[in-house]
């Protein structure tokens, strides 16, 4: 690679203070640093540092959410091909998902890197990394078939308001991929709710795709007996139909794009807790939440919605991938230890409840996160303050 | 009676070159600087011009607040500089250095019979008083105070350190004579943190042993007191170091101002990694001449976590009892094979996001390089697996990065000193000066109490 080092080295000064391409040095740096590690030594402090950085903290993420793209892509063309009453083979299938999910994804890169470059100009720095890891996040997290330019809003919303007015990476208080989807779920509801999760839905012909998620479905049972047909027609699915504890678990259900696959997220889990990249706390505490209320909820068994066992429950719509990728930011979730038992406990608790007990919104971790996003510096507050009490206390018995 | 301590967080950082036991003289350093700037907050006050001739023990400089606080030459010579720095404060002061010592000689400290007021007015015109410092703020002790306690930590975990015990072997009635001043001081305890399963220290008495196992930051001195006896706000703990008990004792037992120190050098850069007789204030390269291997090294006063980079005519810092040698990192690393993306193998890191965690007792050869850039805090509890104190470090950071006086005091801050948030910096994954900011913080909260 030292032909490339020359290059870098070469080009460099055009960049610098007085070059001539000075006003371009944020996009060399950023090039820069990319290709290396740069040639930064310690100068105060510690003379060595731990080789960790945040460009390999946000690669780790990005290798974590792979499985649940891959998979992602793969349902979109499956059930694209099966609501149509077609037989398509794997390849197929995911040469169709690859179709929808990429520009998506080049999308939400172009827009949120596009915004953050700016601001980087503006700053004269390096692009920071917060983006990387988002820009995939949202995609993730979208219908197949959210319109482009709802999807560029989105992000270009989330980015501006969420992250740069507040200072940029790491001084967001809303966690920006949620804060994206939050926007378009409420200036454009028709788009992300109802019966939009089958891409390029034709005719129906296979029963029961309706093109509604497995939420969406319980969700029009409330307020129905258990006993009426329609909602007898509905729970059918979830014995051993469409939404049946083991399609939910391996993932094959409608969905948003990568939020559908069990499996898929926990293999990503594995990576995130092996390298310790996200809190195994929150991640623990967050199921134990969410697996207490819907247990709640299973023991009341007031409408059919409640009656789902909990696990299956915990098993649909946003909660698993919401407990793996959206509760553990570490920017957005509680910082101290303790806090983060309580924040986890909280938002899967409060993502199951809002869940159930709100028809309007079929599903209920993404403002339940965003709510706890909200309160975690207060949680901390509260754990900080008891740290401050005991300090106080031994003053006081000196 | 011996009190247990057990340090479960923390790192011992394993470097190449660790010092083998066994010691040489140092080259004959033609200059000794003492220098002002190695004590915290210190203005000095010149008591003679230069050309003057001195003696081992003769007084060069006060302190400016309290004129009794003296600090003396090392060896005996011609006060050859007062080094200056901008707006002429002095940063150094230079004594070239005669071939053969003579010292200014006096009748030595009698504990038994001096009061305390004597023994401090004894030992402050004797230059001594240096030695001993306070938390918090690591200051040079405050003569009029009187400490709750006197902490003398016994061994260094820090990467490459010296062996504490290696250093009082030889010394034992020097080192007795010392501790004997020392419980004079107090009305509280004289304690001892001495690493566990090392019986060097057994046979000392009037003291109180605190047996302290763990991983670095085991051996500093915040560690012990937090673990033993947090510190209050108002209170006040002396502590000093194996070698300053020493010089305390020696000048106990023969009245005259030995500054004999045992300095180490070691680390990668170093061709036979051992210590070294020298005398305090003594020239880099009177250690480093002809032991070190060609090639880009960064030498260091001090340990790789908390020490200064020197250059071969600085003087070794007042305090600090070893010299680090270690490769500058100033090369870019092309990120698939040694950067940001590579496997990884042979780099350290406490996260897991590289294998290294897999090889917990590996020895590493590391450079200086930052590994990454500067950023904004992200990521949360990585420093806590590294800081062994009932403490919120993310916390304190924030609050005196904001100038919070008030909130510091709150979270914790005089339990601290800069050199306990060594390793937190080193795991940063954004990569940001905390001791820096630590510094600060204590700084601040200084000139605020004065």
């Amino acid at each position: 690679m030292k032909f490339l080092e020359n290059i870098v080295k070469k080009i460099k000064p055009n960049f610098e203070e007085g070059g001539k391409f000075n006003k371009y040095l944020s996009l060399y740096d950023t090039l820069e640093t990319f290709l290396f590690t740069p040639d930064h030594t310690t100068k105060s402090g510690s003379h060595i540092r731990d080789a960790i950085d945040l460009k390999r903290t946000m690669m780790m993420v990005i290798i974590a959410l792979t499985p649940c793209l891959l998979f992602g892509i793969w349902n979109v063309g499956h059930f694209h091909y099966l609501a149509n009453g077609m037989e398509a083979d794997m390849m197929t299938k995911f040469l169709f998902g690859a179709g929808r999910v990429l520009p998506m994804i080049i999308v939400s890169y172009a827009v949120g890197l596009g915004v953050e470059m700016i601001f980087a100009f503006k700053l004269k720095h390096g692009l920071h990394e917060g983006y990387l890891v988002s820009g995939i996040l949202i995609p993730l997290i979208m219908p197949p078939d959210i319109p482009l330019w709802i999807l560029a809003v989105a992000v270009a919303f989330a980015v501006l308001i969420g992250k740069e007015i507040f200072g940029g990476t790491g001084m967001n208080i809303l966690n920006i991929a949620l804060l994206a989807r939050a926007f378009v779920f409420f200036a454009y509801p028709t788009k992300i709710a109802g019966e939009i999760w089958i891409s390029d839905l034709g005719e129906k012909t296979v029963d029961g795709l309706t093109g509604a998620t497995a939420l969406g479905d319980l969700a029009s049972t409330v307020g129905r007996g258990i006993d009426t047909p329609q909602v007898q027609a509905v729970m059918t699915k979830f014995g051993d139909g469409l939404y049946s504890m083991s399609n939910s678990f391996y993932g094959v259900i409608p969905g948003s794009i990568g939020e559908t696959s069990a499996v898929a997220i926990l293999i990503g889990a594995a990576i995130l807790l092996i390298t310790g990249i996200a809190s195994w706390r929150v991640m623990v505490s967050f199921f134990v939440g969410g697996f207490a209320m819907s247990s709640i909820f299973n023991a009341a068994g007031l409408n059919a919605f409640m009656t789902l066992p909990p696990l299956h429950q915990l098993m649909l719509g946003g909660f698993m991938f919401g407990m793996v990728f959206m509760a553990t930011d570490p920017v957005t979730s509680a910082q101290t230890n303790k806090g983060k038992w309580i924040y986890g406990f909280l938002a899967g608790f409060f993502g199951i409840m809002f869940r159930v007990f709100n028809p309007a919104y079929p599903e209920g971790i993404m403002l339940s996160i965003l709510f706890m996003n909200i309160m975690a510096p207060t949680i901390d507050h509260y754990v900080v303050q008891g740290n401050i009490s005991k300090r106080l206390k031994r003053l006081k018995t000196v | 009676m011996s009190k247990n301590i057990r340090i479960k967080k923390g790192k011992n950082i394993k470097l190449v070159g660790s010092p083998d036991q066994s010691t040489s003289d140092a080259r004959f350093s033609e200059y000794h600087i003492i220098k002002p700037t190695d004590f915290i907050g210190l203005i000095p006050k010149m008591e003679l011009k230069e050309g003057a001739h001195v003696k081992a023990g003769t007084t060069l400089f006060h302190d400016k607040l309290n004129d009794k606080i003296k600090f003396v030459s090392p060896v005996s010579g011609v006060l050859e500089e007062i080094q200056r720095g901008a707006k002429r404060k002095i940063i150094g002061v230079k004594v070239k250095a005669d071939k053969e010592i003579s010292y200014e000689s006096t009748s030595g400290l009698d504990v038994n019979s001096l009061s305390r007021e004597q023994l401090i007015e004894a030992m402050m015109s004797a230059g001594l008083w240096p030695l001993i410092r306070k938390r918090p703020f690591s200051t040079v002790a405050d003569p009029f105070e009187m400490p709750r306690d006197i902490y003398v930590p016994c061994f260094d975990t820090a990467p490459l350190a010296p062996s504490m015990s290696y250093l009082v072997k030889g010394n034992e009635k020097a080192f007795q004579a010392g501790l004997d001043v020392l419980t004079k001081l107090t009305n509280g305890k004289v304690y001892l943190g001495v690493q566990a399963g090392d019986g060097t220290f057994n046979a000392f008495s009037g003291i109180e042993k605190l047996t302290v196992s763990g991983p670095h930051p085991a051996g500093n001195v915040g560690v012990q007191i937090h673990h033993h006896k947090p510190i209050n706000q108002g209170e006040s703990i002396w502590y000093t170091y194996v070698q300053e008990v020493l010089t305390i004792g020696k000048y106990a037992i023969a009245g005259q101002y030995d500054a004999s120190r045992v300095i180490v050098l070691a680390g990668a850069g170093v061709d036979k990694p051992r210590y070294f007789n020298t005398l305090q204030g003594a020239t880099v390269s009177a250690l480093t001449n002809g032991e070190l291997k060609d090639g880009n090294y960064r030498i260091i006063s001090g340990n790789v976590l908390t020490g200064t980079k020197v250059y071969p005519d600085d003087a070794i810092g007042f305090y600090d009892s070893q010299i680090s040698v270690i490769p500058e990192g100033d090369n870019l690393k092309f990120f698939l094979t040694q950067g940001w993306l590579s496997p990884g193998f042979g780099k350290f890191s406490m996260s897991r996001a590289y294998p290294s965690f897999l090889t917990p007792n590996k020895t590493y050869n590391l450079d200086t390089n930052l590994n990454g850039e500067s950023r904004g805090f992200v990521m949360t509890g990585e420093m806590e697996k590294v800081f062994p104190f009932d403490i919120y470090p993310m916390f304190l950071i924030k609050a005196i990065m904001a100038g919070d006086i008030e909130k510091m005091e709150q979270l914790g801050i005089y339990e601290v000193d800069a050199e306990d948030f060594a390793l937190p910096e080193v795991v940063c994954t954004s990569k940001i000066n905390i001791q820096e900011v630590v510094k600060q913080g204590l700084e601040d909260l200084r000139i605020e109490l004065m």
